[in-house]
């Protein structure tokens, strides 16, 4: 067993402080520590996306991230991603729009939907394809997903136009 | 709900019409007239906000009390005798509950009852690389990886066949002692109606095609992942990411020899299956050992490497087809030969050798038809099932050779299969029975979408049009365990004074929606809002059997089952409303929250005051419907093998543009006309089908399991490469199919038939773009660049020469169905 060390992580505004294993990577914390589930385990290899979270708002796949080396940063998971009893414009579209089907890949589209439409909210279709490429779904072919994307930047968008 | 429903239509009925007639419309139109009000709209999942919001419960978010980690110790070995496997040591080591091998549990198992092959952990012999040998219960998952330090195995290395055509010859050493004669073969099949050979001589028309097909996995985002438990009452119970709830129950009872009725199956959600998950697997199995020696839970967990080794993917293929046709374009005779990988168990393998012949005629007639199938095992992992289950590869080597023919014969594609389809309501010369049909619907509706006739040989050199057909089973009309006849589903209702309508069924919801088809079939017919039905979780305490999610069964066999409990359930409501109204209950019916007067809502009584006047001193109402199918199918060998009680079919039209320099193939657009019979719920059929749009071009155009020898080589998502979303083409979903007489509200399947075209209609389109035919797939860039460099020596590339034949049919004359 290897030595524990002190660590206290920000998830969804909320402080921990936990004692781990240096090697604990974020995905563990979150998941096995934090019993936040909605964060996936697809591969534990970097290789699928269903684990990403957000850290200081961008997305990082929880899997190859040292739990150690978020501390002093916010980490956002999907729980974190609305209120409770609301849902994000990006969670209310996938529901509309037939994006989720198993839903295994669906937090970690929807955490880094969230993200990439911050900071580009008038981002075209082609522009979502190649910011959720790190993602992959098996069932849908993520034709629904772009298509939710794109419908809720619009519904996001300033002026209100959809 | 009304955002997606007024998008989703836009965007399918945007592109421009040609040539008259929209048949999309036009079939739209006709199926509002039926005035359902659930049946065929586009309904969100009913589970979709707790996907969206991480709230859905897979099996590996669940912990039990006291829960121990188990592994599962993979051997090293491709085939080999296991001399030893010393857990000695390991069980000493602190934090280790129980190390178990294959000698606890020696009972052969297998989802087929004919070919039990496999046990809970290698038995004597590894027969493939990953194969479990031990099972460990362990603390943390860092134990259990110690614990594996310290176990010796001792193999004896065995001759390793990596080759299907070896294993059909005579072999030194069998890889399982109930392979065929002296061969490795785990099945041969050998059918022949009519006079194949014969035709062929005769045949003025005849092409003959070869495909070579690597094996492909399914990909689901969610590891296999198991939790059981035993109590201290003599009960077991096993979470499991499974599709198929009711064999795994099965099997468990047989290899662990408790029976059925102390096992409790439950099925959380589940993270994608497409056939991958409908084995009952020696993992869960094991899981379950280790709980039971331990007394503790215990959770097995696969990691991405376990699911590729564990495989149960499409097999590794070759095939060989000559189709023959008449100087009247009239096919006459396909002969066909298929040798499938199987890997190292059976699997489903008997099914998949039939299947890999049987579905190969429909859509088209023939009258003379040849199959001789062979199914190897291999020491690769095992091949199963997966999506549209061995009517993949031959769909692709069919649909090639038919291209190949209009070639020959100088006519368009899609009039050529126009001539050849078969009629609704026939049989075909190996005895399915066909009701509802509208591939003739589908192939002119994808003709008018996609522009065809001023697309097709007119696009320029390296952009192409292409088109192919499909046919599948709309649920296996044979279940797998014959005796006694049970039904193949039952759903029960029960409706209470909160007036909600639990419904219980054993389907098991992978993803595709059955739970919200469930709901949407009782709503329409108690005449009721949605959020009224809730769907109880899969367990087996308390849901009836559903045989489960496989040959795209559960929409047909479960929809049919809801409206027969639904309608069983109305009933006392109806008599209760006729009691207080004083109309007769043949003068009621349901719909709009109220019980009423046909076609007068206005006389009658809340849906929730006719509830509980019925459950007035008697309780909460239950109700239960099933679903039987009837015989079907010839009486020859192998006769019920792709029986159903509907068939799906397709036309697909694809769009390709292949860059000349780099041998990239980008797929520009798909036109998907499918006949589903009436969509229950369209939003979901498109999601159905831009689903098996990607995966079949991914098998198309990248994935491949690629072995050196019997070692995998790209046991990971880096190196098996599933189409990122900037790969996948845009898909114009054309829902053209007319009701089906069988099928609940007139619908059949979409979850696997959507697959089977896309293949070809892309790879029809490559050989328009660049007059190259590939029969060896996936078709990488580098296999497109050294074509296109041998067609420079030949001179340079050129378009395939346009058809000679005028076009005439589909355009009125000979265009009725």
């Amino acid at each position: 067993m290897s030595k524990k060390v002190p660590v206290t992580l920000r998830v969804n505004g909320e402080e921990h402080e936990l004692h781990l294993p240096p090697q604990r990577v974020l995905l563990d914390v979150i998941r096995e520590d934090l019993n936040l589930t909605g964060t996936k385990r697809g591969c534990d290899l970097g290789t699928c996306g269903c684990c990403a979270v957000l850290v200081d708002g961008q997305p990082v796949l929880s899997c190859l991230a040292l739990a150690k080396l978020s501390e002093g940063h916010e980490v956002t998971t999907i729980e974190g991603i609305s209120a409770p009893g609301a849902l994000h414009p990006v969670q209310k579209a996938f529901i509309d729009l037939g994006a989720t089907q198993c839903g295994f890949c669906t937090p970690g589209f929807i955490v880094t939907a969230v993200a990439f439409l911050r900071d580009h909210p008038s981002a075209t279709r082609e522009e979502i394809a190649r910011a959720l490429s790190g993602n992959l779904c098996r069932c849908t072919g993520y034709v629904k997903i772009l298509d939710a994307v794109a419908s809720a930047a619009r519904s996001m968008a300033p002026s209100g136009e959809a | 709900m009304a955002g997606g429903r007024s998008e989703g239509r836009a965007r399918r009925l945007s592109s421009d019409s040609e040539g008259g007639r929209d048949l999309v419309k036009e079939v739209e139109e006709s199926r509002a007239a039926a005035g359902y009000h659930w049946i065929g709209q586009r309904v969100p999942l009913i589970d979709a906000a707790l996907k969206v919001t991480g709230r859905a419960e897979y099996t590996d978010d669940l912990k039990r009390p006291g829960m121990l980690v188990g592994r599962l110790l993979k051997s090293t070995q491709p085939h080999a005798k296991l001399l030893a496997v010393d857990v000695a040591e390991a069980r000493r080591l602190p934090g280790v509950a129980a190390v178990l091998t294959g000698e606890r549990y020696p009972t052969p198992f297998g989802v087929l009852p004919m070919t039990h092959d496999e046990t809970a952990l290698a038995l004597g012999r590894v027969r493939f690389l990953g194969e479990h040998v031990a099972a460990v219960a362990a603390v943390d998952e860092e134990t259990c990886e110690r614990a594996f330090g310290r176990i010796r195995v001792e193999y004896e290395p065995l001759p390793v066949y990596d080759d299907p055509k070896v294993s059909r010859e005579s072999v030194k050493v069998q890889i399982h002692a109930r392979a065929l004669r002296d061969t490795n073969l785990q099945k041969e099949v050998f059918q022949h109606f009519g006079d194949v050979p014969g035709e062929i001589a005769r045949a003025p028309f005849k092409v003959k095609v070869s495909g070579k097909y690597l094996g492909v996995t399914h990909g689901f985002t969610e590891p296999h992942c198991t939790i059981a438990e035993s109590t201290p009452d003599g009960r077991l119970t096993v979470w499991s990411a499974t599709q198929v709830p009711h064999y795994l129950h099965r099997s468990l009872s047989e290899v662990l020899g408790i029976p059925m009725h102390r096992i409790r199956v439950v099925k959380p959600e589940v993270g994608g299956g497409f056939g991958g998950k409908s084995d009952p697997f020696p993992h869960e199995i094991a899981c379950a050992a280790l709980a039971i020696e331990t007394g503790r839970p215990v959770k097995v967990l696969f990691d991405r490497e376990d699911v590729f080794y564990l495989n149960h993917g499409r097999h590794p293929t070759l095939n060989q087809v000559t189709i023959t046709a008449g100087e009247d374009g009239g096919f006459r005779a396909m002969d066909l030969e298929a040798l499938i990988d199987g890997g190292a168990w059976s699997s489903f393998g008997t099914v998949s050798t039939y299947y890999n012949g049987v579905l190969a005629m429909g859509p088209y007639r023939f009258d003379h038809f040849r199959y001789h199938g062979w199914r190897a095992y291999t020491n690769h992992p095992p091949s199963g099932a997966m999506r549209a289950h061995g009517g993949t590869n031959l769909r692709y080597t069919v649909e090639s050779a038919v291209d190949e023919l209009a070639v020959e014969l100088g006519w368009d594609p899609i009039e050529l299969r126009l001539r050849n389809f078969l009629t609704p309501n026939c049989k075909t010369i190996n005895e399915f029975r066909i009701t509802s049909n509208s591939v003739r619907q589908c192939i002119l509706a994808a003709r008018e979408r996609s522009g065809w006739d001023r697309k097709f040989r007119q696009l320029p050199y390296g952009r192409g049009i292409g088109v192919a057909c499909g046919f599948y089973i709309s649920g296996s009309n044979s279940p797998i365990h014959f005796t006694p006849v049970f039904p193949q589903c039952t759903v029960h209702l029960k409706a209470d004074m909160d007036a909600g309508i639990t419904i219980h069924c054993g389907a098991a919801d992978i993803g595709q929606g059955s739970k919200t088809v469930l709901a949407q079939v009782v709503a329409e017919v108690l005449g009721i809002r949605m959020d009224r039905c809730r769907v109880a979780p899969v367990d087996s305490d308390t849901a009836p059997v559903d045989l489960g999610s496989y040959s795209s069964r559960v929409t047909f066999m479960m929809g049919n089952a809801a409206r027969s409990a639904a309608e069983n359930l109305k009933l006392p409501l109806l008599q209760a409303a006729s009691e207080l109204l004083g109309h007769p209950v043949e003068a009621l019916e349901a719909s709009q929250e109220r019980i009423h007067l046909r076609g007068r809502p206005e006389v009658g009584v809340p849906f929730v005051q006719a509830l509980h006047k019925a459950i007035e001193r008697r309780g909460a109402l239950v109700a239960s419907g099933a679903y039987s199918t009837s015989p079907l199918g010839g009486t020859f060998k192998g006769a019920k093998a792709g029986t159903a009680p509907a068939y799906s079919f397709s036309a697909y039209v694809a769009e390709v543009d292949v860059d000349v320099e780099t041998g990239f193939v980008k797929v520009e657009k798909v036109w998907a006309a499918f006949d589903c019979g009436r969509p229950l719920n369209p939003l979901s059929v498109e999601g159905q089908i831009e689903g098996s749009i990607h995966m079949g071009l991914g098998q198309l155009l990248s994935e491949g399991l690629s072995y050196r020898g019997a070692r995998l080589m790209n046991p990971s998502f880096l190196d098996y490469k599933i189409l990122t979303p900037q790969q996948m083409p845009e898909v114009e979903c054309l829902l053209v199919g007319e009701d089906d007489p069988e099928g609940p509200f007139g619908a059949k399947e979409a979850g696997e038939g959507p697959l089977v075209a896309a293949l070809p209609a892309v790879g029809n389109a490559i050989y328009d773009a660049i007059g190259l035919r590939f029969l060896d797939l996936p078709i990488t860039p580098d296999k497109v660049v050294r074509a296109l460099e041998g067609q420079q020596k030949k001179g340079g590339g050129v378009k395939p020469a346009p058809p000679t034949r005028p076009s005439s049919v589909g355009r009125g004359t000979s265009g009725s169905a």
